[in-house]
């Protein structure tokens, strides 16, 4: 007779696979590290700065809620983290510190944690933040500093501001276009994270190669961008030029790849991946087309965000074996 | 090409896919018979055996000590000769008390008179089945369902024979060794089926990480003009009926009916290898391969035992356990039934028995999920668990039956990709069993008016 005093008896399965809620949260932050590094070789060390203010806000912000109301403490999972570090790459580097940590915390507290926390807000809390920054401080919000101007750490009223590629397609600028090699690489003015294409790019490899994210959400909402920004140009562009800084300028890269691909607030099937990522395209162009703003990125996937549930309804896999697939091979 | 289906997961690391590399180069070994077996009356599903002998008697090896108790159910026989002595409850892996027939062995091996050859070819096909019931052979896949029952109302339904050689679970080589070592005893078994239920084809499926039986097996069928090799890219739950019928005819089993509805017909490598025994040898079900294997184990071995001996001796053969154990399963990682005791005996569709030390399990306190869609991807049956958990965690019986739970084939898929290490098949047994309450109340009800 063996000793099995120890043995636990559960349910089966009885082995689970490495990846964790933890590990995924960890890539996402990994994955966005280069954007990082490219934001603070255009904006200079600020850009560090900032990012690690809304990281800390955020944690700080989930802990405290989490100790207020006497629920177990939920920080371990790093979902804080990547809001902390999305938040921070969706506003301008000269951003007041103050600002930011205001917006971290409608992000976390009224965003996430009064839905009941990570896995049950239905909108992308980085970016309910982000909205209610351009709502309250527009101005503040809308004010880029050019690439490799110098911003300093502390007071930033005295940068030198200029306009986004966005923006000057809208034609709210005189300025002239970057080029799009500047804006492929990120040398140009325009939210902390969002300024390097290219970075992005190499983040959103390093996700599919570790699984973390498919393809679906990203290809659907960049193709559709390119495509209806290629048939109906916008800023008095060629058709070609149109659609290249449609889809290399602005926040479309950041915004399909990281806020667009969030688990929480897309639908769970491939089918229904692909049918968000088209309603963000759409939406996106439509808002930077035709509505006030010269950036729809922000505003498409919230929007889209609100649908989720509908399009998760509408889009489920038919079983197998369902009788209406049957009589289709009979 | 290697034949599959969608979705599936693909269980252990990179260089050891499946967990299988402790066992699968490993030959069966032949346990020595105990001195005592403890043989249940029910070793397969439907209804136990009626025992046939009682305590103090004398019986002999392959003696039939318990009849069939029904048209779904299967007789038992001695797996050793020597005297019965006892005829009560006994632990069963089940976890609860079945009745047993405890016979001490003489360790003569004394074979019963009705061990002998059968003359196939001059036999009808009645007594043909009759004799695969007669020798108590059931699905040796672990779902033990009598395979007499399974041929007979497979017979004129189905065209084709799919052997199940697939051993997607994790950790199991006793079919891999099984298809290694005795493939002639498989491919005559299998020809037999063929005979037996006149199909135009069958096929042995086996995964591609077997693929050193390959050479062998065709070997064996070459010429043969109806049963032909199904080569199958690994994936778990490759070996479950439905996804098996499905990667190799590309049929999909209605959903609530049978495989005999899509024209197939499943059987276990070791089933056929069973059929072969019974009719080349007329032995019935009296040995089983076993394989003891994970991480507590001394030295994992592929076994082969009588049936009715007790795990203890299958553990004592492979030294013992290294590391105390924190998990026994009888069968496989994924589908696998917890065990709180070694003293239950091997069945006829026993395995695999694993004993686990680390955290293979990987249990958290507060799982959340995150929505990711993992459980969509992955599962097999193309349902979406992360609702079903949804409904079931709030017991919405409706969501649960509207989103398909009773379609769920509680493969594990799902639960083992989730991050959040969420127990979804624990939520949905439970959500089947209340939808099943349900609808029996409710059918109650409605026969009252």
């Amino acid at each position: 007779m063996y000793d099995l005093s120890n043995v636990v008896i559960t349910s089966s399965p009885h082995i689970k696979s490495s990846e964790d809620t933890r590990s995924i949260m960890l890539d996402v932050v990994i994955a966005l590290i280069p954007s990082l590094c490219v934001s603070t070789y255009v904006f200079g060390p600020r850009a560090i700065v900032m990012t690690l203010v809304s990281i800390i806000a955020c944690v700080l912000f989930e802990a405290a809620y989490d100790k207020i109301l006497k629920k177990p403490s939920t920080i371990g999972d790093l979902s804080a983290v990547v809001t902390g570090t999305l938040l921070a790459f969706v506003v301008p580097v000269t951003l007041p510190y103050w600002m930011l940590i205001i917006g971290a915390g409608i992000s976390m507290i009224f965003a996430k944690c009064l839905f009941g926390g990570l896995g049950k807000n239905f909108i992308n809390p980085a970016l309910a933040g982000r909205a209610f920054l351009m709502a309250s401080w527009p101005v503040a919000m809308t004010t880029w500093v050019a690439a490799h101007g110098s911003v300093s750490l502390g007071s930033t009223a005295d940068a030198v501001s200029v306009a986004t590629p966005m923006a000057i397609l809208k034609g709210t600028s005189d300025d002239t276009l970057p080029s799009l090699l500047n804006m492929f690489l990120g040398q140009i003015g325009g939210s902390m994270g969002e300024v390097s294409a290219l970075a992005l790019l190499v983040g959103g490899a390093y996700l599919l190669y570790r699984k973390v994210i498919t393809i679906h959400i990203p290809a659907a909402y960049i193709l559709t961008v390119a495509v209806l920004t290629l048939i109906a140009p916008t800023g008095g562009l060629s058709n070609i030029q149109s659609m290249l800084y449609n889809v290399f300028g602005g926040g479309l890269m950041l915004g399909a790849i990281f806020m667009a691909t969030d688990y929480v607030t897309s639908p769970v099937s491939k089918k229904g991946q692909v049918v968000f990522g088209i309603g963000c395209g759409l939406l996106t162009f439509m808002i930077r087309k035709w509505g006030g703003y010269p950036e729809g990125v922000c505003y498409s996937i919230m929007i889209m965000n609100c649908t989720v549930w509908l399009i998760d309804k509408y889009t489920r896999p038919t079983k197998f074996g369902a009788p209406a697939k049957q009589k289709k091979e009979g | 090409m290697a034949y599959t289906f969608r979705g599936g997961i693909h269980p252990g690391t990179h260089d050891d896919p499946g967990f299988k590399a402790a066992t699968n180069k490993k030959p069966i070994e032949i346990l020595k018979a105990p001195d005592k077996v403890v043989l249940p009356v029910s070793m397969h599903i439907g209804a136990p055996a009626k025992p046939l002998v009682k305590k103090g008697d004398i019986v002999d090896m392959g003696q039939m000590i318990a009849e069939a108790g029904g048209f779904v159910s299967a007789p038992v026989h001695a797996s050793v000769s020597g005297k019965v002595i006892e005829v009560a409850p006994r632990l069963h892996p089940n976890g609860s008390k079945v009745l047993s027939i405890v016979i001490e062995n003489d360790h003569e091996d004394r074979l019963h008179e009705s061990v002998k050859p059968k003359n196939f070819d001059a036999m009808s096909n009645d007594d043909r089945i009759q004799a695969i019931w007669d020798a108590g052979i059931v699905g040796h896949g672990g779902a033990t369902f009598p395979t007499h029952v399974k041929i007979k109302s497979g017979i004129g339904k189905c065209d084709t024979i799919l052997i199940n050689g697939a051993e997607c679970e994790p950790y199991i080589t006793s079919d891999h060794r099984l298809l290694l070592e005795r493939p002639e005893e498989i491919v005559e078994g299998v020809r037999y089926l063929v005979k037996i239920m006149a199909v135009k084809q069958a096929f042995i499926c086996i995964e591609l990480n077997k693929q050193d039986t390959f050479a062998k097996i065709e070997e064996l069928l070459a010429g043969d003009p109806v049963i032909k090799l199904a080569p199958l890219e690994c994936r778990y739950p490759q070996g479950a009926e439905k996804q098996l019928i499905n990667a190799v005819t590309g049929r999909e089993v209605p959903s609530g009916k049978l495989p005999a509805d899509a024209g197939c017909a499943v059987f276990n490598v070791d089933t056929a290898g069973a059929v072969y025994r019974c009719f080349a040898k007329g032995m019935p079900v009296l040995r089983r391969v076993v394989t003891i294997s994970g991480s507590a184990i001394a030295e994992p071995k592929n076994l082969e035992a009588r049936t009715g001996t007790l795990i203890t001796e299958l553990i004592d053969a492979c030294g013992g356990f290294k590391k105390a154990p924190n998990k026994l399963l009888a069968g496989g990682p994924m589908m696998g039934n917890a065990q709180f005791s070694t003293d239950t005996p091997v069945l006829k569709g026993t395995n695999a028995y694993l004993a686990f030390a680390e955290d293979e399990d990987k249990r958290v306190a507060n799982p959340t999920c995150i929505r990711c869609g993992r459980c969509v991807g992955v599962c097999p049956m193309h349902l979406t668990p992360v609702y079903m958990n949804m409904f079931a965690a709030e017991n919405n019986l409706e969501g649960c039956e509207e989103y398909d739970v009773l379609d769920c084939i509680e493969c594990g898929s799902c639960a083992y990709v989730c991050p959040a290490r969420i127990p979804l098949v624990q939520q949905f047994r439970v959500a089947k069993m209340r939808v099943q309450d349900k609808r029996r109340a409710e059918a109650a009800a409605a026969e009252k008016k």
